[in-house]
């Protein structure tokens, strides 16, 4: 049974690829805030403007839908990794300047290796140095393949881009990476999924030995197999592991409420339990 | 006797945080002496304030000063865009970009500025604004499309539409301007209407006290004499500002 004081901020999820069902599980189990990063759909787009929908979707429709599950929601804009490849998609590039203005957008990202291309390189790079210029924190995945390999050159085009650390989350972090990624000052991602990836207890063995400082815990559920409740899961986790209510309302509100208050544009005045239902509900009557 | 705008900015102004009030002022004055484009070529400077209105327009925790808008959903934030696209005064073509390349709440601003604009928007091209919003299932934008331009510019067909939207979509009729004025006497509302009563009923399910209000002006066959309205505060064309 959560805590009736429980507030859980996901600071990774793709809420576009989920139901309202998923929105109203999420919030009886404490969930109040989240971030939705941009990142591939499942099927490649072949052009910018397709791009822009799902951004205006990110900067309307996404964040309307959240409200009336009494949900706030933010999101992160970048051209990612795998559709940097793609030259017909490239003028994303161009545009993302506008969109990183936006009210809700509180980190350029999801950024990051894919398959490790100069094109990579080079979307990378210069999505780090928008972040610099827009002052905004960097979402940076850490690749799902040759992940240790990934890392390592991550950290070096992190290095050269002069990004603080404190401004930028290494996500997708497991055992074998999370060593160096504390080294570099970054702040700690952990996407926890069903599969063998990353779970709950695992989770809890790695707070235990890296403290609960400077880490994120994520869902990260999207339109694969994946479980937005894997936040809460965690806390019940820590509970169980003997942490106390004060280091879970760390690791999964106060840690990513740090993180993106960075931006300078979190909004969580109409968060916490006693959030009031949007009241002219279009999805609960939906249908139309 | 105070102009809408005069009235949004002066209930604006009471609502304001210290900070947000010198940043209005500041967005104010760059938005006057529009034109210039931003250092580097970027966005010009009112532009700018226009978008990122919603983390520096803060109101205080207190009482709300006098809002103008009938249903009272234009929030701070709301007014503080309406009023820089006031003073900006940008072209048709600069109106429709600001929405197209807008998030929900930028929209929202523009469709709410449509009445005020000065000069007017071209009107094929403002209702191709208001008949986006429309499609959208988005309450706060489907509220914004039927204010006062709608009421004066959109179609009979469209209108209709957009009000059995509000009912479907829960937008108190409230939102919809100059419903007395247009609804009255309006065959073709009340029969769709006393359709979706149908609906509403076979299903089980109540009628809303909104649709029987609109039902009952639409079944007026002959207009009053002096139409029953009360002037919608944001109805008037633009005079002078004070
Ligand atoms: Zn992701």
């Amino acid at each position: 049974m959560p805590s009736p004081i429980r507030r859980i901020f996901d600071p990774h999820i793709h809420m576009t690829s989920r139901t309202t069902d998923d929105y109203a599980a999420m919030y009886d189990a404490g969930v109040r805030a989240l971030v939705e990063p941009s990142f591939w759909l499942g099927q490649p787009r072949t052009s910018p403007a397709s791009f822009y929908d799902y951004f205006d979707g990110l900067l309307g429709w996404e964040p309307f839908r959240a409200a009336q599950y009494g949900i706030a929601h933010h999101c992160t804009l970048a051209l990612n990794p795998k559709e940097a490849n793609d030259p017909r998609c490239l003028p994303v590039l161009d545009e993302l300047p506008r969109y990183l203005l936006k009210d809700g957008v509180v980190a350029v990202g999801e950024i990051g290796y894919d398959s490790m291309t100069p094109a990579e390189d080079t979307a990378l790079a210069a999505q780090l140095q928008l972040a610099r210029t827009h002052e905004l924190p960097a979402l940076v995945h850490t690749p799902h393949r040759d992940k240790a390999a990934g890392l390592a050159r991550t950290l070096d085009v992190l290095r050269e881009s002069g990004l603080p650390p404190a401004f930028v989350v290494l996500d997708h972090l497991n055992e074998t990476t999370v060593g160096p990624a504390a080294d570099s000052g970054c702040w700690l991602g952990f996407s926890i999924y069903p599969d063998t990836k990353m779970d709950p207890d695992r989770m809890v063995r790695i707070l235990r030995v890296h403290g609960t400082e400077r880490v994120l815990v994520n869902s990260a559920a999207d339109w694969g197999r994946s479980d937005p409740l894997k936040t809460a899961h965690v806390a019940d986790a820590m509970l169980a592991a003997g942490f106390e209510e004060d280091d879970v309302d760390q690791v999964l509100w106060r840690n990513p409420v740090a993180f993106y208050g960075q931006s300078g544009r979190l909004r969580l005045d109409a968060t916490g339990p006693e959030t009031q239902l949007f009241e002219g509900n279009s999805i609960l009557r939906g249908g139309e | 006797m105070l102009t809408p705008l005069a009235s949004l900015r002066t209930g604006l102004e009471l609502r304001l945080t210290a900070d947000a009030r010198a940043w209005l002022h500041l967005a104010l004055s760059e938005a006057s002496g529009a034109g210039e484009d931003g250092p580097g070529g970027g966005l010009p400077p009112w532009e700018r304030h226009f978008v990122t209105a919603g983390r520096r327009c803060h109101a205080t925790e207190q009482q709300p000063g006098p809002s103008p808008d009938p249903v009272d959903t234009v929030d701070a934030v709301d007014a503080a865009r309406v009023l820089i696209l006031h003073a900006a005064a940008p072209g048709a073509d600069a109106v429709a970009a600001l929405y197209r390349r807008g998030s929900a709440g930028e929209r929202r601003a523009v469709l709410l500025a449509l009445p005020h604009l000065d000069p007017p928007p071209a009107t094929e091209a403002a209702l191709g604004l208001v008949e986006d919003a429309l499609r959208t299932n988005d309450t706060r934008l489907v509220a914004a499309a039927l204010g006062p331009y709608a009421a004066a510019h959109l179609d009979a067909h469209q209108w209709r539409h957009g009000v059995l939207k509000c009912l479907f979509t829960g937008v108190p009729l409230a939102a919809v301007a100059g419903l007395e004025h247009r609804a009255a006497g309006d065959g073709e509302l009340a029969r769709m209407l006393e359709d979706y009563a149908r609906e509403r009923t076979a299903a089980g399910r109540a009628v809303p006290e909104d649709l029987e209000h609109a039902l009952r002006l639409a079944r007026f066959d002959e207009p009053p004499a002096r139409p029953a309205r009360r002037p919608h505060p944001q109805d008037r064309t633009e005079g002078s500002e004070s």
